[in-house]
């Protein structure tokens, strides 16, 4: 009579296997730079090609990093999240992908224009050297230089809820974000 | 012999077979795994002398094409190390600079990876999962 | 707002298929005639609202809405009409949605084609139609919804993948996944069966069309798969062991064993409970097969830890269907009681072997797909398996099945005689070796063991399908054979075809990279080929390069050839658009790729001998397949009012 129940036990035992070997391993990390200094770069600025954009203007306070291009239909999914963290006083750089810059500008002008300066990258070599693979991605940087959070796919309400509301609010602990009280809920 | 016997015996005959095609086929299935590299891990020396994979980001400006000829020479990285690649033959029409590629083939006497074949086959926007992969191990690894 | 329409209208089809789902079942179980009559109204209103919704989708597409986030993402206002229809599929919600859409179009197919059972059965097929209706759409409405709004909306989209861009892709989908849903049916008829508690002769002969017919399917889907594979990527390859490929086959190999061993239940009452179990199978590995060709999930256990969300729920959808089957399989299994025995030489030892070698065959894919997945995920390594091991060890199950294949057919019930059936297939047998010897010698220089026994075998199975309806040809006063038999006679053929085409197509492909200038010219398998120039031209969505090239065999002109190198804007995608000059006795591929610099282009030439037979093969079996399900006897009504198992007719050896 058990020998009925063979097949259903073959697929409990892969199941777990299986499920055993998916979960989610906490030692994985998704970006390498977790914890490092940001790369050195400067980049022309995309809306003024005379000046530059670089390493030196994110460091000393806590800002955030945006990968976009107007190819990216996802990039536009998170554009008005960006633009509502913008108008909460958060510092947002951004980080131009394979771009014409022509179109870039037209975007920004027809969208509105969350960043504070953006790097334009035309070939995206300046991208190798962040680990930035896709389009778009956010890091999170804090005031020495080092990269505090990476998140891929669009920023959500959600996303910056979740996971970095808190490590703002570490970073935070003395008074340097400005912006905190009134992004932290957003 | 009653038929069901006989049956049986069959049955234990073909198990028998299976049992003995099965172990010749685990072991040739494990000498046809095709195992994965990264360019830091072929520089430490880590990789086969036989046919294996190599994966990176194709570095910008390394691309040369002998003109008239399909071969063609281009660098490999995972952003630390970098290896060079020789490929005779049609590129895939995914395979471009700045992306992420696998190839398959040997390296040669001189440390060059003489490519069979080039795999370009993801979305261009992406990168092939193990080539990501490398990347952030390769900048684990120069951390520590 | 139309798309929220869309949106209101698959909640309201869950709605109706969580009733369709629950009350028929429950109905069965107490015995109330009102829960079990809902089945089918339920049953037709999900339909009317999938099909709106589906509806929606299309009609955001073709009138370029890019305020929904998956029309942005898959379509361009310079797509063309009839790909804009088909990038309902060319992505994850969308395609998710079509699937939703060919599970309500068989369930209503079911629900007509089921007047003729008893009630406490249909409804309970209809009801776990319903869980499975109702799993996938809560799958596509917390998970995955395609009528997702994007603001602020964008003056025109991404456009369409430049590689589904083709007719082939467009048809590809939709044959598949008609079959891949298709495994819901019979999978449906096994679980009400084990709920009713008695799984019988009449079972099966009400479950055998359906899974034939979702096989037909199946088998057009990959066929068409593959033929875009060889056409669209111009590499000439027409199988790759991929595992989305692979993903794909293994439901195939399922039903084709699955629709075997009804055969035996139907006629003998035995076999019951592999029947059940090749259901659950096929429908299990289907659902996989699905959800591997829509998402990276299970492929790169990276994705899968991105997107946690998505790929547990699909798990556990995965999990829910083929463990709760297996649950009840081993709960009622001690119902399923063998009606009769058989003698060792007989039908049904052949088909027993059919069965064991297929489900080993499918073994052997799933051990070459599946690993590369542990590996990564235990000994985070990346490993892939090369095509040698797939080609050799598929063979080892399959080429003794093609041997008992052309023996199996012309066996009989419970007893064959042996000493007539080895006279019967001397003949076949002789000069399948004879040909098997002298064709690949006679036709190309060189030749190997393999190539000749692969050869035979491939001539064996065509020369033994063909031995009876040629014999009754000839024997004027002989009984006609049935569509039934015939269709049988006619999809072993297609296997036989089948095989000689990848034999000669593996055995005596010749493939060449040159760099040519205009006016150069290439050897390649007994073929000259001439590049005359290559000029610049421009389609609706893209710009190109082509390449004008002769053809010539023995100096003499076979064709003209244009092949083009293209870039689609947009997308800023290369593509390499091949010319393919198509005999029936060979093709021979041309593709254009990349300019080398010093005037000189990057050409690829293929000559591959019998590709032509490895897809007629393929639709000779799924025409058999339809000849076989449009039998007389499927379309008779049978009073089944009682419960008391019907006798069925006796019918001439042959089915």
């Amino acid at each position: 009579m058990w020998k009925f129940a063979i097949p259903l036990v073959l697929l409990v035992a892969i199941g777990v296997f299986f499920y055993r070997g998916l979960s989610l391993d906490p030692s994985d990390v998704p970006s390498a730079l977790l914890g490092r200094p940001i790369p050195e770069f400067s980049l022309p600025s995309l809306t003024d090609p005379d000046r530059s954009v670089g390493s030196q203007d994110l460091k000393g306070k806590v800002v955030l990093l945006n990968a976009w291009g107007t190819w990216c239909i996802e990039c536009r999914h998170e554009h008005a999240f960006l633009l509502q963290l913008a108008r909460a006083g958060v510092p947002i750089y951004g980080f131009n992908l394979r771009d014409d810059r022509a179109s870039a500008l037209d975007w920004l002008a027809t969208l509105g224009n969350p960043y504070v300066a953006s790097a334009f990258d035309a070939d995206a070599t300046g991208a190798l050297d962040w680990g930035i693979t896709a389009a778009p991605e956010t890091f999170l940087i804090g005031r020495d230089g080092k990269v505090l959070f990476k998140h891929i796919s669009p920023m959500t309400a959600a996303v910056w809820q979740r996971d970095f509301v808190p490590i703002l609010q570490r970073e935070c602990a003395s008074t340097d974000c400005p912006f905190l009280a009134a992004a932290g809920g957003l | 012999m009653t038929p069901r016997r006989q049956r049986m015996l069959l049955i234990g005959f073909a198990l028998a077979g299976m049992a003995v095609a099965v172990t010749f086929m685990v072991r040739a299935f494990n000498e046809n795994l095709l195992y994965f590299f990264s360019p830091s891990q072929v520089a430490a020396g880590e990789a086969p002398s036989r046919v294996f994979r190599l994966g990176g980001l194709v570095i910008e400006h390394s691309f040369k094409q002998e003109p008239g000829s399909l071969t063609v020479h281009f660098v490999l990285s995972d952003l630390v190390h970098e290896i060079p690649v020789t490929y005779t033959g049609v590129l895939p029409d995914l395979f471009r600079e700045g992306q992420g590629i696998v190839a398959r083939g040997a390296l040669d006497a001189s440390g060059t990876f003489v490519a069979e074949e080039v795999l370009a086959k993801h979305d261009e926007k992406y990168m092939p999962p193990e080539v990501a992969d490398a990347l952030a191990k390769a900048r684990e690894t120069v951390a520590e | 707002m139309i798309p929220e329409l869309g949106q209101f209208a698959l909640i309201l089809a869950f709605c109706l298929a969580l009733v369709q789902a629950v009350l028929p079942i429950a109905g069965a179980a107490v015995g109330k005639r009102e829960w079990m009559a809902l089945a089918r109204p339920a049953a037709a209103g999900q339909f009317v609202f999938v099909a709106i919704a589906f509806g929606v989708l299309v009609y955001a597409f073709l009138s370029d809405d890019f305020s929904v986030l998956f029309v942005a993402q898959h379509s361009n206002t310079a797509l063309p009409t009839f790909y804009k229809f088909a990038a309902t599929w060319g992505g994850h919600e969308g395609s998710l949605l079509f699937w939703i859409t060919v599970l309500a179009i068989w369930t209503v197919a079911v629900v007509a084609g089921s007047r003729s059972q008893p009630q406490e059965f249909s409804s309970r097929v209809l009801g776990v139609l319903g869980i499975v209706s109702a799993g996938i759409m809560a799958f596509a409405l917390f998970a995955s919804n395609p009528f997702t709004r994007l603001s602020p909306t964008p003056f025109n989209g991404a456009d369409l993948n430049p590689l589904l861009q083709d007719p082939g892709m467009v048809i590809h989908p939709p044959s598949l996944y008609g079959g891949y849903v298709g495994m819901a049916v019979p999978f449906a008829f096994a679980v009400a069966a084990l709920l009713t508690g008695r799984l019988d002769k009449n079972w099966a002969r009400w479950t055998r069309p359906w899974t034939v017919l979702a096989w037909v399917w199946l088998t057009c889907g990959i066929t068409l798969g593959s033929g875009w594979a060889y056409y669209e990527l111009g590499w000439g390859g027409w199988w790759a062991w991929d595992p989305v490929e692979n993903s794909s086959f293994m439901p195939w190999l399922m039903a084709t064993a699955l629709l075997h061993s009804l055969a035996v239940t139907e006629r003998r009452g035995i076999f019951k409970s592999w029947t059940v179990l090749l259901a659950i199978a096929g429908f299990s590995l289907s659902l996989l097969g699905t959800f591997l060709t829509r998402s990276p999930v299970l492929v790169s256990v990276h994705a899968f830890a991105s997107d946690p969300a998505r790929g547990m729920f699909i798990l556990g959808l995965l999990g829910f269907f083929s463990g709760g089957g297996l649950l009840l399989y081993a709960l009622r299994a001690s119902k399923l009681e063998a009606e009769g025995g058989f003698k060792l030489l007989s039908r049904e030892t052949f088909l027993l072997a059919n069965n064991i070698l297929l489900v080993i065959a499918a073994l052997v894919v799933l051990w070459g797909t599946l690993t590369p997945v542990f590996v990564d995920a235990l000994a985070h390594k990346k490993v892939s398996v090369g095509t040698p091991w797939f080609d050799l060890y598929f063979l080892l199950p399959t080429l003794p099945l093609a041997l008992f294949l052309g023996a199996g057919m012309h066996s009989t019930w419970k007893i064959t005689a042996g000493a007539p059936l080895v006279q019967r297939l001397m003949w076949p047998a002789a000069l399948a070796v004879a040909a098997g010897i002298a064709i690949p010698v006679m036709l190309f220089d060189k030749t190997s063991l393999l190539t000749i026994v692969a050869a035979a075998i491939g001539l064996w199975v065509c020369a033994t399908a063909l031995l009876e309806p040629v014999s009754r040809l000839v024997r004027r006063h002989a009984a006609p054979l049935t569509r039934a038999q015939l269709g049988m006679y006619l999809a072993h053929l297609g296997v036989g075809v089948f095989i000689l085409g990848v034999t000669f197509v593996s055995a005596y492909t010749v493939e060449k990279d040159v760099a040519l200038r205009p006016g150069d010219r290439a050897e390649i398998g007994g073929y000259e080929v001439l590049l005359r120039d290559v000029r610049p031209v421009t389609g609706p969505n893209y710009t190109a390069q082509e390449g004008e090239f002769e053809l010539r065999r023995n100096g003499r002109l076979v064709t003209v050839m244009k092949s083009q190198q293209r870039l689609y804007p947009v997308q800023q995608t290369e593509l390499t658009e091949a010319a393919i000059d198509t005999r029936i006795g060979r093709d021979v591929i041309i593709a254009l790729s990349k300019d080398l610099g010093a005037g000189a282009w990057a050409v690829r030439i293929h000559v591959k001998p019998g590709i032509r037979f490895l897809w007629l093969g393929s639709l000779l079996m799924a025409l058999g397949g339809l000849l076989a399900v449009t039998d007389r006897r499927y379309r008779q009504p049978v009073r089944a009012s009682s419960v008391v198992e019907a006798t069925a007719k006796p019918a001439a050896t042959g089915t």
